[in-house]
């Protein structure tokens, strides 16, 4: 695993995601959201999990940033633009961010190098999701099911 | 002598690479990926430059005049004249419009469609970068267009790019599924997500005659079919181009865009048509195999092309002959009609594949794909009865 | 110098800070739901972490409960907008400071 292009991708989603957390103008700030969710999938593409990735991509910008964007701009009567971020929150953020980090670095059994694996090929998730994990593929089938429905009810005019 | 011809890229990218020997693995990759990468946009490129003088002149042609004919012979040089125009226009970007993301939306649109054409294979061993996950790839590639058109939208601070964005917008998220379904049958039969096996499914003929493309098949012809309308949506070409139709919201998401960045748009839509064509070609239409044993002396790339030019043909054809449809009847069109028959599609090809894939198959999938087009076309029966019609004239 | 388990699991504990302070100190509700986003991703980075650095031959576990998240995030995100919608068509603004009809 290369470990330039790691650190390189690391450091542009991190500053994609802070960017996202404190930008003032909301357009701006969500489209810095999709561009962590692309470095997100960089990475998962440099740990060996290309279909986890490209579904990312395709789930998450795809649908989900658009559906962002889209409820910023229906949502849009008062202004462009919003507070960012202020200090009890930032302060929160940097103590769990703190504590977390102490108990990574305490932990010596995390200090591991990455073990030899080709990447995990699309078959194999495929019988994994057709033999092990169907109940799961069905229950969040029935789930999106739910969601749809729900979120047409939620949005629906209400008949006069 | 015909394998050499058919592999004169692949043994010239060889002799290339072959300059480099005592370089490092990496290295070696690189220049495999550049060289890849630079065959491609010149193909493309030269083919985006050829096609936008080709389509005004079938165009014309269908409207009974000539087209473009004045630069260079019988007018092929037309593209350098509108490449220059481009060119020297000023590039005016509204004062009011975030000009980050006004400057970003044509280089995201115009990378994610050339990125799409990563992973087709254009002939024998000839596909630039091989994905496991190849089709994914391609759709979550394509996927990200929308959030370009929006930006480009959004980015112009202007109600008709808007208007035209949303409407853009809700065009292509409507055909993306069935765009994904109807491949689904595909994948399906040949039980692997890349475009080289499924090229590769599609090798041999039956009783030595009709090749096994999936096109030939009940299900392949209908999915076919429901692929090609769905790409001409996701291009936005007519008749549903109305987020670009000139005569209702001036251009669309485009308005605001000038001189190169117009270029770039104009390019975008173009090298998504042919990476969705090309798409079609390999899923469908056997890639770069040939039709017949006797002409299989025509080099694969020759095939792959020519078929992506009839395809394209076709696109030119539809647009000098068809009118635009309205943006209700293309979401009616989209949920009501074209959904089911890809869910059908999917059904006949299990039917297909489990009643053996000989003459029974073709017999059931063609019935049950029979049964549910007859169904939605008596259910979906728009037709409102007129009145008739009173003239009045001026007494 | 390859990245250790601890190189990725930092990175993914300082994506999940910032969308705990994008969660935690913005206004608009959309702006909530996006920290959300991303603290979620963060989780399944972690997983995929976890996965690719633990000995191998491994069963695609960690990549399996990646695509239900994905999938299940995604619900989620459709819900919550709907629901951010709904909340303004009545409040006619999506600041949260505002909502607040049921404060004791």
């Amino acid at each position: 695993m290369s470990s330039v292009a790691f650190v390189i991708i690391a450091i542009l989603t991190l500053a994609a995601a802070l960017a996202a957390a404190t930008l003032q103008k909301l357009m701006h700030a969500a489209l810095s959201f999709a561009a962590t969710l692309v470095g997100v999938a960089a990475l998962f593409f440099l740990l060996g999990a290309e279909f986890v990735g490209l579904v990312l991509i395709f789930v998450y910008i795809g649908a989900v940033a658009v559906l962002i964007v889209f409820t910023i701009l229906l949502t849009r009567r008062d202004v462009g633009k919003d507070r960012g971020a202020n200090w009890t929150g930032a302060l929160l953020a940097t103590g769990v961010f703190g504590g977390l980090i102490w108990a990574i670095l305490k932990t010596q059994s995390v200090a591991i190098v990455a073990p030899h694996m080709r990447s995990i090929s699309v078959k194999r998730i495929g019988e994994a999701l057709m033999t092990s994990y169907v109940w799961p593929l069905q229950c969040v089938g029935l789930l999106l099911t739910a969601a749809l429905i729900g979120a047409l009810v939620l949005v629906m005019e209400e008949k006069r | 002598m015909s394998k050499s011809v058919d592999q004169i890229f692949v043994n010239a990218k060889q002799w290339v690479l072959s300059w480099l020997t005592g370089a490092p693995g990496w290295v070696l990759q690189v220049a495999s990926s550049l060289i890849n990468i630079f065959a491609l946009l010149f193909v493309f490129l030269t083919l985006f430059a050829l096609m936008s003088v080709l389509e005004r002149k079938i165009l014309g042609r269908i409207q009974n005049r000539y087209g473009p004919n004045r630069v260079g012979p019988f007018g092929l040089l037309q593209p350098v004249a509108d490449g220059i125009k481009m060119l020297i226009k000023e590039d005016i970007v509204p004062a009011r419009a975030d000009k980050l993301v006004h400057f970003l939306a044509p280089i995201l649109i115009a990378a994610a469609a050339i990125l799409a054409l990563a992973v087709i294979p254009y002939g024998r061993n000839m596909t630039p970068f091989t994905i496991d996950g190849g089709i994914l790839f391609f759709f979550a590639v394509g996927s990200t267009t929308e959030l370009a058109v929006f930006m480009a939208g959004w980015g112009s601070n202007n109600k008709f790019s808007m208007l035209g964005a949303m409407r853009a917008i809700a065009q292509m998220i409507s055909y993306e599924l069935p765009l994904i379904i109807t491949v689904l049958p595909v994948v399906m039969v040949v039980g692997s997500l890349t475009p080289d096996r499924i090229v590769a499914a599609q090798a041999e003929y039956t009783y030595g005659l009709v090749p096994r493309w999936f096109v030939f098949t009940p299900w392949g012809a209908t999915a076919f079919i429901l692929f090609f309308v769905s790409g001409l949506v996701e291009s936005n070409r007519t008749p549903f181009d109305v987020p670009e139709g000139e005569s209702e919201i001036v251009a669309g998401h485009m308005t605001e865009y000038s001189g190169f960045k117009y270029a770039t748009f104009f390019m975008a839509e173009y090298i998504g048509m042919f990476a969705i064509t090309g798409l079609a070609v390999t899923l469908y239409l056997g890639g770069w195999h040939s039709p017949a044993r006797s002409l299989e002396f025509i080099p694969s790339y020759v095939w792959f092309f020519t078929k992506l030019g009839a395809l394209l043909f076709v696109y030119i054809w539809l647009r000098g002959t068809l009118p635009r449809t309205r943006v209700d009847q293309i979401m009616n069109f989209a949920w009501k009609f074209i959904l089911p028959m890809s869910f059908t599609c999917v059904i006949a090809a299990a039917v297909w594949h489990y009643a053996g894939r000989g003459l029974r198959g073709w017999l059931w999938s063609f019935f049950v794909i029979a049964i549910v087009y007859t169904a939605l076309s008596m259910l979906l029966d728009t037709q409102r009865k007129f009145a008739p019609r009173v003239y009045r004239f001026a007494e | 110098m390859t990245p250790t388990l601890q190189v990725v699991l930092v990175v993914s504990t300082a994506l999940f800070s910032a969308g705990l302070l994008a969660a935690l100190s913005r206004r608009h509700a959309i702006f909530i739901l996006i920290g959300i986003e991303m603290m979620l991703a963060a989780a399944n980075l972690n997983f995929i972490a976890f996965w690719r650095f633990s000995p191998q031959p491994q069963p695609p576990t960690g990549v399996m409960i990646v695509i239900f998240s994905i999938a299940i995030a995604a619900a989620e995100a459709a819900v919550g907008l709907a629901l951010v919608i709904a909340v303004y068509r009545h409040y006619r603004t999506t600041s949260v400071d505002h909502f607040d009809q049921l404060k004791g």
